[in-house]
């Protein structure tokens, strides 16, 4: 096993596929989407591979790839994986090829589009395993871009203000994140995320950026904390969204909420927390608001949209939102004396579950939409469908697994992140895990709402006409989801246990520097 | 003592050669080519003109006249020596010019008083004398008065030349009012003896009445500002060949006998101009001079529509900055006023050649007369290209070494502090202004298109020749400026 | 690398024999400029390949030329001079591929490209101040024939205001380095001498010198308020020149600054600093907002160069060692960008299309009709907002470390310019190329397809990107060079601190 740069082949492979489609014009339609597909299932068939060589019970990172790059600016080529990566890489390597599957019919240039595809997958999954701020944000960035064009060239109507909201936000995310990378070099000379991990545990780092100053320290951790929050969505960062969500394609939506609003959550994990431990504690209350601003607010913004895509896309936030809330709520009670482990956790526990169950569930929930949004014509107004249920059973019978996952139905994947962050939080902000609470319930009314009214009562709008039942192209897209949504939901502990040393360490060192 | 008079002949051998040109020009003209055509006498003129104008070169490098000759009349030192030469060369630069201008009614007369101003500046760059100053300077004056009104044919000749006359005549009035004034005061007529006697005098006011007079006559002779007002009209009034000897030769003969005349003579007065507050003495007059004739010729030629009117606002401003060279002659050396002017000359004696040329084969009187040159004769474009550049300043042209080593003479007298400094930044600054209406001219010339009825220009082969080594000249200058300074 | 000075003479040599060979032929005078700018960077890269950085400059001829006033013809390379030659290099060759079609004076053309390839040539070789000076000014008089004669829109106006502004700012550096030279008592005009003299002036002569040799400079550099023009002459410009103009010429000017402006009065830059570094980050702005409104094609780029060497003088004006070198390569990795957009903009849409305004472009389909121009502005574009894989990151990435060390608001204000370049970028990259993506149905044929991109563009293109791709990845290998120049002694007075 050793010798073979995994995790760069991980990465590499879909933009190998990329440049190959990008040099190839000529590729049939037929052949341009095998070759992409294969190069997108490279990528679970690489995490399968190494989920069986990974060391469970090791809490450092694993498959370490480490060569010297860029002496001027002490950068590193540094990738890892540990038990947050592992998941988000098996999350990429579901999510990603059923995204494909599901633009199987896209017939506008689909040489384009899959090679934007692949790119767009190989710059997530360089995020999840980049281990030096310098090669970090180049995949943080370059997954900009064939997002950007994604959503623009095969969008909807309102496609090129969304693409361009949603790059312009993030762009400027991303220069206060850099602005603050710099500050940091320029105070310690390293952009490697274990290097800097280290100072900040013994005190260093703080020590270093306290030199500048003035407000400056805190100008750091804001800007490392804006670069990120937007990309989550936290709220109020959030308003780019649900346009982006909405207008850009299927599958498209499908990997933006199933692997993109991760990127800034894992973000929040490997980064803003193990370096800044002190100035998140510090501001842990403001955010837990933000956090539960979120949950709260995008849940009844969820209820009111007509817009069925528009509505997923609230209920996206909302969903991340309770990692973060976890997130903050350890920060919160972080250096508080008579704290246990136990309750924080289970609260980082939860919210690890939670990014891979939500993953799957937000995109099957995408793609449902899509499949209603096709077979009705291009409408996807909660309105314009009815009874459902009556002609196409098993879309029916699907599509309410897929919701019932994402509401937090026990016995589904959905319900154990939720109940782990909420045991989790109940014992470390009580108030805040009370606020949440009224999250689950409009979530839940809203989900219901949907399902009631696409799916059953009498056969109206879309729902009237021919209406067929899933192909077994669509099938075979949801099917996978939905399996696992039942065998997650049964037995957790296939993902928790790829995770727990890790997560008992974080909770066991709740120190600050 | 007994006047050296073979010392006297050998020293002015250049001089005899050149009259003696003179002489078989008018005579041969007279004996032998009255009935042929005016082309074949202006042909036959010039080229006599021209082989006693490179025997006197041979003749003046040859020579072995070095020193004070003649009981200290002339003074054959490397400034004069250079100044001589550098003179000859323009005068036949001048001549290969008039081949291609538009042919004179007199050609033989024509050549001849070319030699005769020619024998006025020799006279004027070797002067050591006051009364010997004046007369070289009359006679070139006479001769060049001459030249600016030849062109009967054409009122504005006419009109220049009585304008030059006019100017020349009170100028030089002054000139010799000021010079009985200095010959009362220090009692000599020679420079040296007048420089002692005035070292142990002082500045009074006969004396500053005088070096006021000198320095109007100056003024006028170098086209500076305020004494500025009859170059525009001359420059533009004149048979081209005419100006080109008048900017080129005049200036160089002029500025040399002027600038010995203040340093080597007058210095004992000449105040201070490194620092302010400024010492009394003509220098300061001279820097205001300067500044003016910058800023007028400058600011002057931005508005001229006509080439040769640009041309002369151009030249007063170059005086500026041969002002600025005299100001820095005293610390520095003849090196950067010479090479300075030498080269303007050359580059100004080739522009005017361009503009000769064209006049000749259908008229250039304004800028756009010059339009579409670049299709109508690349080797005049080319040839225009490099003077104007070198007027401009442009490395690595001798004309942009010729304004670094007054602008470095200049800026060593006193640093930025004192009005030097200010007078040099102020010349820089104004070059940055020059170059506008430089480039208004090569617009014309490399990047219009042509009018529909300017045909292909050819260009008679003595002026190619005369063109191509003019640049040839300017470039090399440029690439080796150490031949010419090093020589002091 | 003592062949290095060659690259001069060639150029000067090809220049001569193109104006020779036009009269005849064109196709004979574009393949004796293409062999002359190949050549020449040839000569560089073979300079490249075996260099090794020495404790500063390493002389490669040196004679006396004006004994007299101390004028040596001394020709030397370090380091950043050599990153520079090869951007040289590079722009040339790629300009004269990009200028393969010009039909009209085409000698004449190529006569005055190589004159001014040879002045830049000449500029970045010389170590005398006189002979800088000297090549800087050769190179000013070409740019104007350049524009005036082949170029586009206002191409008389934005010629003479490129010129004047240029030749004005020489006229400021003449006369602060004269002051200098006489006031160190005219022996010498050695850079190394010079700044020794300089040591000993007074405070009020080094600030004076200072800002006249610096503003001098950075006037050719774009510094703003002094920037406007920049975006006139570069849109009047054919091509081939404002890939020249905007990707290396602007960039004498920031040399100058570093070479010689800093080094030589270090007293000057510890006082003018602030203000030069508010007047950098003014430009970075106000460089991208006025880009974010523009209606024609060409003047966003324009704009985008002010805003690119504002961060170029940014890092200069931070004054360490880090900044300075992130300076040297944003240079470099502008003069790379600034070559391929000029070159989409003008050459494979202008030249085809007629037009630039970004109304009338997005009513075309260019995304279809001109796909390789498409792909190729999209990555220029993503290089020029500074994407992270282009040469772009490193360098500014560098410059905002070195400026934060310095004075943080500083960089904090630069950052914000980042995120402007995002913005005009996309907005243009949108308008111009993807304007009607909607109304296209999917299989249908362009109605009239544009001529197709030649050969001669594709190389071109491909080199660029080439080069902003391996410096994006790899800036070590520029970094490599440059860093050590600038911890040579010559720069020890004014810039703080080697690198960790």
């Amino acid at each position: 096993m050793s010798g073979v740069p995994w995790l760069s082949l991980i990465i590499f492979v879909p933009w190998a596929g990329a440049l190959l489609l990008a040099v190839r014009p000529r590729l049939g339609g037929r052949a341009v989407r095998l070759l992409a597909l294969l190069c997108s299932l490279s990528t679970l068939a690489f995490g399968l591979a190494l989920l069986g060589s990974f060391d469970r019970a090791a809490t450092g990172y694993q498959f370490v790839e480490d060569h010297a790059w860029i002496a001027a600016l002490n950068v590193h080529y540094h990738l890892g994986l540990d038990g947050l990566s592992l998941i988000l890489v098996l999350l990429t390597g579901l999510v990603a090829p059923s995204a494909l599957l599901a633009s199987w019919r896209q017939e506008r240039d689909p040489r384009l589009f899959q090679l934007l595809f692949l790119f767009l997958q190989g710059s997530a999954l360089g995020v999840f395993l980049a281990l030096d701020f310098f090669h970090w944000f180049i995949f943080w960035e370059l997954s900009l871009v064939p997002a950007f064009f994604l959503i623009k060239l095969w969008g909807g109507g309102a496609a090129t203000r969304a693409a361009y909201q949603f790059i312009i936000y993030t762009m400027a995310g991303s220069a206060c994140m850099l602005l603050a990378f710099a500050a940091i070099f320029a105070a310690t000379g390293t952009l490697d995320f274990t290097q800097l991990a280290g100072l900040a545990a013994s005190g260093a780092l703080g020590v270093k950026l306290a030199a500048l100053g003035g407000f400056w320290p805190e100008a750091v951790f804001l800007g490392v904390f804006l670069g990120l929050a937007v990309k989550v969505p936290l709220f109020p960062f959030h308003t780019w969204l649900p346009p982006a969500y909405a207008e850009a394609p299927t599958g498209v939506s499908m990997f933006l909420t199933g692997v993109m609003s991760k990127m800034g959550v894992y973000g929040f994990f490997r980064i803003l927390w193990p370096l800044f431990p002190a100035p998140l504690h510090a501001a842990s209350g403001g955010l837990l608001w933000l956090a539960l601003g979120g949950v709260v607010l995008g849940a009844f913004a969820a209820m009111r949209q007509s817009d069925l895509k528009r509505m997923v896309a609230y209920s996206s936030i909302n969903h991340v939102s309770y990692c973060l809330l976890a997130l903050f709520a350890v920060a919160a009670a972080t250096g508080r004396s008579g704290l246990t482990s136990e309750p924080a956790a289970a609260a980082l526990s939860g919210a690890l579950l939670q990014m891979f169950n939500h993953g799957l569930s937000a995109s099957a929930l995408f793609f449902c939409v899509g499949v209603l949004e096709s077979r009705g014509g291009g409408r996807r107004g909660l309105a314009e469908f009815g009874g459902v249920r009556s002609a196409a059973p098993v879309f029916a019978g699907l599509c309410g697994i897929a919701m019932f996952s994402s509401l937090g139905l026990p016995g589904l994947n959905g319900f154990v992140g939720e109940f782990l962050i909420f045991r989790g939080v109940f014992g470390l902000a009580p108030w805040a895990a009370a606020t949440g609470c009224l999250g689950l319930l409009v979530t839940a009314i809203f989900l219901l709402t949907f399902y009631q009214r696409v799916f059953h009562g009498p056969r109206a709008g879309a729902g009237a006409g021919e209406f067929c039942d899933l192909s077994g192209l669509e099938t075979a897209t949801l099917a996978p989801a939905i399996a696992l949504m039942f065998l997650l939901g049964v037995l957790p502990q296939l993902l928790i246990g790829l995770y727990n040393p890790l997560v008992t360490f974080w909770a066991g060192h709740l120190t600050l520097p | 003592m007994t006047p050296d008079y073979t010392g006297l002949v050998r020293a002015l051998l250049p001089e005899a050669a050149l009259v003696a040109g003179a002489l078989v020009v008018l005579g041969l003209d007279l004996a032998f080519f009255r009935r042929r055509a005016a082309a074949f006498r202006l042909r036959a003129a010039i080229a006599v003109a021209a082989l006693a104008t490179v025997a006197a070169i041979g003749l003046a490098l040859g020579g072995g006249a070095r020193g004070e000759v003649f009981g200290g009349v002339l003074i054959f030192d490397s400034l004069a020596v250079a100044a001589r030469l550098g003179v000859l060369v323009l005068v036949l630069l001048v001549l290969g010019i008039s081949t291609g201008a538009p042919t004179p009614r007199h050609p033989a007369e024509y050549a001849a008083i070319i030699l005769f101003a020619a024998v006025g500046f020799t006279l004027m760059a070797a002067a050591q004398q006051l009364l010997l100053a004046f007369l070289a300077l009359e006679l070139a004056s006479l001769s060049l008065y001459v030249l600016a009104g030849f062109d009967k044919s054409r009122p504005e000749s006419v009109e220049a030349a009585l304008k030059y006359f006019l100017f020349g005549g009170m100028s030089a009035a002054f000139l010799l009012f000021g010079f009985s004034l200095i010959y009362g005061l220090a009692g000599s007529i020679e420079l040296p003896r007048i420089a002692e006697s005035l070292a142990q005098q002082g500045l009074s006011p006969l004396l500053a009445v005088a070096l006021v007079m000198v320095l109007v006559a100056f003024g006028f002779k170098a086209a500076a500002a305020p004494f500025h007002l009859w170059a525009p009209d001359a420059y533009e009034g004149a048979p081209t060949p005419s100006a080109a000897l008048i900017a080129s030769a005049s200036k160089l003969a002029g500025f040399v006998l002027f600038a010995r005349l203040l340093w080597p003579g007058l210095h004992a007065v000449a105040g201070n101009v490194a620092a302010a507050p400024v010492g009394g003495g003509w220098l300061p007059v001279v820097a205001v001079l300067s500044g003016a004739s910058l800023l007028l010729g400058n600011l002057g030629a931005l508005a001229q529509t006509n080439v040769r009117r640009l041309l002369a606002y151009s030249a007063i401003a170059h005086a500026g900055t041969l002002l600025l060279g005299v100001i820095a002659f005293g610390a520095a050396g003849p090196a950067p006023l010479f090479y300075y002017a030498a080269t303007y000359g050359i580059a100004t004696a080739g522009a005017f050649g361009v503009i000769a040329v064209l006049e000749r084969a259908g008229g250039c009187e304004k800028i756009t007369d010059l339009a579409g040159l670049h299709r109508r004769s690349p080797l005049l474009a080319g040839c225009l290209l490099v003077f104007i550049l070198s007027l401009a300043g442009i490395p690595p042209l001798a004309g942009f070494f010729g304004k670094f080593a007054v602008f470095a003479a200049a800026l060593q007298l006193g640093g930025a502090g004192g009005p030097a400094g200010w007078l040099t930044f102020a010349a820089i600054f104004l070059s940055a202004v020059a170059l506008y209406y430089y480039l208004v001219v090569l617009k014309q010339a490399l990047v219009a298109v042509p009018a529909e009825q300017a045909g292909p220009v050819t260009v008679p082969g003595a002026a190619a020749l005369t063109l191509l080594a003019a640049a040839a000249l300017i470039v090399f200058f440029g690439l080796c400026p150490s031949l010419l300074l090093d020589f002091f | 690398m003592n062949l290095l000075p060659w690259t001069i003479y060639l150029s000067f040599g090809g220049a001569a024999l193109a104006l020779a060979a036009g009269a005849r032929s064109a196709a004979a005078a574009r393949w004796i400029a293409l062999a002359t700018v190949a050549a020449a960077w040839g000569l560089v890269l073979a300079a490249a390949a075996g260099f090794m950085p020495a404790n500063g400059l390493q002389t490669l001829a040196d004679a006396a030329w004006v004994p007299s006033m101390g004028v040596r013809y001394h020709l030397a390379a370090d380091g950043i001079s050599l990153t520079l030659l090869v951007l040289t290099g590079l722009a040339a060759t790629a300009g004269v591929l990009f200028s393969w079609n010009i039909e009209e004076r085409t000698g004449e053309f190529f006569a005055f490209y190589l004159t001014l390839i040879g002045g830049v040539y000449g500029v970045f070789l010389s170590a005398d101040a006189f002979l800088f000076f000297v090549f800087y000014e050769i190179a000013i008089v070409p740019k104007y024939f350049l524009i005036a004669n082949w170029g586009s829109t206002n191409r008389e106006y934005g010629a003479m205001k490129l010129v004047l502004y240029s030749f004005a700012g020489s006229a400021l550096v003449l006369a602060g380095l004269l002051w200098a030279y006489a006031a160190g008592g005219a022996r010498s005009f050695e850079l190394q001498d010079l700044a020794a003299a300089a040591a000993h002036f007074t405070h009020g002569e080094q600030l004076g010198m200072f800002a006249l040799v610096f503003l001098g400079f950075a006037v050719l550099a774009g510094l703003f308020p002094f920037h406007t023009w920049a975006p006139t002459g570069h849109v009047a410009a054919p091509t081939a020149a404002s890939m020249l103009l905007a990707g290396v010429v602007m960039k004498l000017g920031a040399y100058g600054c570093l070479r010689v402006a800093m080094p030589l009065f270090p007293a000057g830059l510890a006082f003018w600093q602030p203000v030069i570094a508010w007047l950098a980050v003014a430009g970075i702005v106000y460089g991208g907002l006025v880009a974010l409104v523009q209606d024609d094609f060409k003047f966003v780029i324009g704009y985008s160069s002010v805003s690119h060497m504002g961060f170029v003088l940014l890092g200069l004006a931070a004054a360490n060692v880090r900044a300075a070198s992130g300076a040297v390569l944003q240079m470099f990795s502008h003069g790379v960008i600034a070559g391929l957009l000029f070159a989409v903009v003008g050459r494979i849409v202008y030249d085809r299309t007629h037009t630039r305004r970004l109304e009338e472009l997005s009513a075309l389909p260019l995304h279809r009709l001109l796909p390789f121009a498409a792909v190729t502005f999209v990555l220029a574009g993503l290089a020029s907002m500074g994407m992270p894989g282009f040469s772009g990151f490193p360098a500014e990435l560098a410059i905002l470390i070195g400026a934060w060390q310095t004075a943080p608001a500083w960089a904090a204000a630069a950052a914000l310019g980042v995120l402007i370049a995002a913005a005009f970028t996309l907005r243009v990259m949108q308008l111009a190329f993807f304007g009607s993506a909607r109304e296209v149905p999917a299989l249908e044929a362009p109605a009239t397809p544009l001529p197709a991109i030649t050969p001669a563009e594709k190389a071109g293109a491909i080199l660029l990107l080439a080069a902003t791709v391996v410096v994006g990845l790899k800036p070590d290998l520029l970094l490599n060079w440059i860093t050590p120049a600038l911890q040579s002694p010559f720069f020890q007075a004014v810039l703080k601190g080697g690198a960790p």
